[in-house]
């Protein structure tokens, strides 16, 4: 019974806790069991506290009570991937430099899920300062992927896939700067969503590279991702990058569209390095649009090729500067050997950063210093206009576009030990953060030996609504996202 | 050989706001340590700058009033540094954008006499441009700490072109620029509260040169007479290294104002390489035609201008407007006093003497002042009447100050106003004293005019002081030309 | 751009304020090498007459009108503070 509430989805727990027929405690002691029963397996996450939860989960059946119930994720558990603030509650970026720093402020998502009256559940792995694919890169430990414990889960908002694929939350929220919420949700066979840039505010949320960060969820299904957008987006006077833009109510729009869509096939998407069964997958995917009614078109983003590099230059630039902040002078890890102030620096930093995090800041930081920035920066800048442009030129023809999300399934802990390797994962998934377009990805298959696959829709700029409804045409006629690993 | 200096300033004036550059704690001085901070100025992770738009407002007032030129449209870049007073470690700045572009600022330069005017110049910018301050630093024997109330203040920098040789121009630039941002309400300047601070680009070449020589930078002239005392003494110093054979070495140099010597500061190991890049975090700034024009018209005249309209307008010397066109207060205290009183001349007088000694006694401000411009004005109708003498208005001066009471209730309680009022009694003291003198009457016919002083003092002894000389004078000439 | 791709790890580590080890400053020189060497076919592009984009969607002017809020307690602002003293952050003295 506890496992089976667990994987239901918020649309189906919100019609049992309307009506009465289960309470939020309940709920929550389902998920504290279940996640004690497979966390020591998973490993997603990094922090959780049972009594605060329960507490937040008998506030909320209190309300509900009072007939001041806040509407669908009034109940729910959620996590928290650990870049998120939370006021009073610890905030790591699963990092030793964050190892013990409590946060005074909420993050504007977190207040916004607050005021919903969802019942924060536990902080979730990464890796660290969101920097990587696979969460092999936390400080901490290594979430491992639910359906293969030997592989992972995918990164860096790992833990917030693994821990929602595992059945230890209801909804997860991650963070994604080049795919680090589609990928992972690939891999753990859920759905993950990475609105358009600016509609959600990053108030609150660890700047990994400020102009390709944004926020979103991890849901069982589409109809939940729609949900929880219209409880988490919206314009935010905190963020001077969050957008003003009429919000539909998300879920609502999935029942009054229907297609058929123009739906574009990226042919840069298709080539060399992607999985012949990943290949399959998503080939399929095309077809059941195709048997939608929907028009299937070839298209052609000719700066693809381009989009790795720019994105690492442009994102260690940002991080570099970003996590300059973290220098053990006001919080954080402080050296104990450190001979003077500026000794703090050096040694505060070295020992509290990770390995990808000290090559990603030596990289950005190279990109920005004199002599080679119009060579670096200011040249992948004009890139990614051109990049950007790709995809606007594409939808002059096309509504949303169709890819893989990744191009292999799942693959094994410690096989990808070089970092451009491990870069290459991302090479699907970065060009919708450079344009700040949204990209959803949810799930088309299993491989052979049961890992999942994704497919990957990309939509226009603040069009989530038709998005969402172009992924759930397809998540209607498919079961796959009603199938658990077996983790008992 | 004969050597000029060659000088350009960048002076960093804290806006005054209510909140910070970035964020809407409160921006302020004299609290508490850490107590004007949130997670905004603390950096703390996550957190995200939002610009304060009073602040955009006062730079782009100082660009207009300083005439620069405001680019349609500007942007932020991070400039990268490590430091412990910066929460960020990068300052939020701009870098190839800037809000203001050119400009200048009218200076005068010593006269020949203090009551001659001196050369007027232009002293060009290069720029002005918005940026957050940074936290304070206060070292102890073995560590030092940090209060970050100060960190996030908006702060303008305005960077002038090398364009100035000797020390008292960098003086007289100072306190222009200084006067024209209290002028504009853009900032204090208080210097010791550091809401006005300055470093100079200094270097000397032979007279005639045109090439630049190796520059010196000269931090820390916290205190308007320090820049003009630390400037002359790095010229000497530039002159006197290069004199003796030696070279100028490309350094920053930090001036001790009380001990007047400067020291080279411990080179940073590196050559700076702030890393600039446009900040991702904040939008540019477009700036229209109507936001200008709102901004111009809240413009004040500036000093320079105001002192060529008042010695157009009111035709008064030099020695009351380059005192009273310094400070708006006084010099709108001025105008007000001229303009009733109808005799702006006598009125700037009793300002700029006995109004300031005044205040400078009694340690007061302007504001505070029980004499308004409406006392000056009487004050100078009733000595122009000649019902006060001088010696009485002097009295009536020194009562009002501290009474605030107008000068013809204090002459009145005080019985200073010149008698008589009744002519008959006046005329016949006059007779008296005509009548007392053969000898002074028999001068004046003859055409000796000023035998008429002869019988003035009788006729004030006869009133006890308190005769109104240009009625005595008047009513014996009367009576004289009837003899 | 291959000319450009001489990364110096000292002078770098030293301006992003890290200490490495010789092992570090081996190993990241040879895998930054690798990922700049990938980097340099972003030279190939023609971005002749190209504007750099620094935001997805730019849009002007996003400001907050100055009305002073309060901030946080100084408690909390120095919460987390490694070391401090009389409310303010301690650190080891500075050298100027
Ligand atoms: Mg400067
Ligand atoms: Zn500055």
């Amino acid at each position: 019974m506890s496992s089976d509430l667990t994987f239901k989805s918020i649309a189906e727990l919100a019609v049992l806790l309307e009506a009465k027929k289960l309470s939020s405690v309940e709920l929550t002691q389902a998920t504290i069991a279940r996640t004690k029963a497979v966390e020591a397996r998973v490993k997603a996450f990094n922090s959780f506290d049972e009594t605060d939860a329960l507490a937040q989960a008998a506030a909320s059946d209190a309300r509900r009570t009072a007939g001041q119930a806040r509407g669908p994720l009034e109940g729910i558990p959620v996590g928290l991937k650990d870049v998120i603030s939370v006021a009073g509650q610890p905030l790591t970026a699963s990092s030793k430099m964050l190892v013990n720093f409590v946060s005074p402020y909420d993050a504007t998502v977190t207040r916004k899920l607050k005021h919903a009256g969802a019942v924060l559940w536990g902080r979730l792995n990464l890796d660290e300062f969101a920097m990587g694919s696979s969460t092999e890169n936390s400080a901490f430990h290594t979430t491992r992927n639910p359906w293969d414990l030997t592989r992972v889960p995918g990164g860096s908002s790992g833990g917030s896939a693994a821990a929602l694929a595992a059945g230890e939350a209801s909804m997860t929220l991650g963070s994604d700067t080049g795919g680090s919420i589609r990928q992972p949700a690939a891999l753990c066979g859920v759905v993950g969503f990475k609105p358009s840039y600016g509609l959600i505010s990053r108030y609150g949320l660890i700047a990994f590279a400020s102009s390709l960060d944004q926020i979103g969820p991890f849901t069982r299904t589409v109809e939940d991702a729609a949900i929880t957008l219209s409880v988490i987006a919206g314009h935010d006077p905190l963020d001077s990058t969050s957008f003003k833009t009429e919000l539909p109510d998300y879920r609502a729009e999935l029942g009054r569209r229907n297609g058929p869509w123009r739906l574009g096939i990226p042919k840069e998407y298709f080539g060399e390095g992607l999985d012949p069964e990943v290949a399959a997958a998503v080939q399929a995917a095309v077809e059941h649009y195709k048997k939608l009614g929907c028009e299937i078109k070839e298209v052609s983003l000719p700066h693809t090729k381009y989009c790795l590099d720019t994105y690492y230059i442009i994102a260690t630039a940002e991080a570099s500067s970003n996590l300059a902040r973290y220098d053990g002078i006001r919080y954080g890890h402080r050296s104990k050997d450190a001979k003077d102030a500026i000794d703090i620096y050096f040694k505060s930093r070295a020992e509290g950063f990770g390995a990808e995090v000290k090559r990603r800041i030596i990289l950005g930081t190279y990109v920005l210093s004199s002599g080679y920035y119009d060579a670096y920066y200011l040249r992948a800048q004009k890139v990614r206009t051109l990049i950007r442009q790709d995809f606007l030129n594409a939808y002059k023809e096309v509504d949303a576009l169709l890819t893989p999300t990744t191009p292999t399934p799942a693959f094994k802990i410690g096989e990808k030990a070089d970092p451009l390797a491990m870069y290459l994962c991302d090479v699907y998934t970065i060009g919708v953060n450079l344009a700040g377009l949204p990209g959803l990805s949810l799930p088309c298959g299993f491989s052979k030996s049961g890992l999942p696959i994704g497919l990957q829709v990309i939509g226009q700029p603040f069009k989530e609504a038709e998005l969402l409804s172009i992924a759930r045409a397809y998540e209607q006629a498919h079961d796959w996202h009603l199938r658990h690993p077996n983790l008992l | 050989m004969k050597y000029e200096a060659v000088i350009g300033l960048e002076v960093h004036v804290q806006i005054k706001t209510h909140s910070k550059m970035f964020t809407r704690v409160a921006a302020g001085y004299g609290h508490k340590p850490n107590t004007l901070t949130d997670p905004v100025v603390l950096a703390l992770p996550g957190v995200l700058p939002v610009m304060n738009k009073a602040a955009l407002d006062a730079i782009i007032k100082a660009g207009l009033m300083l005439n620069s030129g405001i680019a349609p449209v500007s942007k932020w870049d991070r400039k990268n540094y490590f430091y412990p007073d910066s929460t960020k470690n990068y300052q939020i700045s701009q870098y190839d954008q800037p809000i203001c572009l050119g400009g200048f600022v009218e200076i005068e330069l010593p006269g020949s006499a203090r009551n001659v005017m001196g050369e007027h110049k232009k002293i060009p910018l290069t720029r002005i441009h918005l940026e957050e301050d940074v936290g304070k630093l206060t070292h102890f024997a073995s560590e030092s700490l940090v209060d970050y109330n100060r960190a996030g203040t908006p702060l303008m920098e305005i960077v002038s072109e090398p364009a100035m040789h000797t020390a008292d121009e960098a003086f007289a630039y100072l306190t222009s620029l200084r006067a024209a941002m209290v002028y504009g309400g853009i900032s204090d300047c208080d210097m010791e509260k550091g809401q006005l601070r300055c470093d100079a680009n200094i270097s000397i070449r032979p007279v005639g040169e045109t090439k630049l020589g190796t520059k010196v930078e000269l931090k820390n002239l916290n205190s308007i007479s320090f820049v003009r005392d630390g400037i002359a003494h790095e010229i000497k110093r530039q002159i006197a290294a290069v004199e003796s054979g030696g070279t100028i070495v490309q350094e920053t140099r930090q001036y001790d104002g009380e001990a007047g010597v400067s020291t080279s500061m411990r080179s940073k190991e590196m050559a700076h390489d702030y890393r600039y890049f446009p900040d991702p975090d904040l939008m540019p700034v477009k700036v229209d035609d109507a936001w200008k024009a709102r901004l111009q018209a809240e413009c004040p005249e500036l000093p320079f201008e105001k002192q060529r309209r008042f010695i157009e307008q009111y035709q008064v010397p030099y020695t009351i407007t380059s005192v009273v066109v310094w400070d708006r207060e006084l010099a709108d205290f001025f105008e007000e006093a001229a303009k009733l009183s109808g005799k702006p001349q006598a009125a700037g007088n009793w300002i700029v003497n006995d109004l300031l000694r005044e205040l400078g006694t009694a340690k007061q401000v302007l504001a505070e002042s029980k004499v308004r411009p409406a006392h000056v004005a009487e004050l100078v109708k009733l000595v122009d009447a000649g019902t006060l003498l001088n010696n009485s208005a002097k009295e009536v001066f020194i009562d009002m100050f501290s009474t605030g009471e107008l000068p013809s209730v204090i002459s009145d309680r005080k019985g200073l106003k010149a008698a008589p009022t009744d002519l008959g009694e006046l005329e016949q003291w006059c007779r008296d004293a005509i009548a007392a003198n053969a000898k002074a009457l028999a001068e004046f016919k003859t055409g000796k005019d000023s035998a008429i002083n002869a019988f003035k003092g009788p006729v004030m002894k006869a009133a006890k002081g308190k005769a109104n000389p240009k009625a005595v004078d008047e009513t014996l000439r009367k009576l004289l030309a009837q003899m | 751009m291959s000319d450009l791709t001489d990364l110096n790890i000292d002078r770098v580590a030293n301006l992003a304020r890290l200490a490495l080890t010789p092992e570090e400053k081996t190993k990241f020189a040879a895998q930054l090498g690798d990922v700049l060497l990938h980097i340099e076919q972003l030279g190939k592009v023609d971005v002749t007459g190209v504007e750099p984009t620094a935001h997805a969607f730019p849009i002007y002017n996003v400001w907050a009108d100055d009305v002073a809020q309060a901030g946080l307690p100084v408690e909390a602002a120095l919460q987390n503070a490694p070391a401090q003293r009389n409310h303010m952050i301690a650190v080891p003295k500075v050298i100027e």
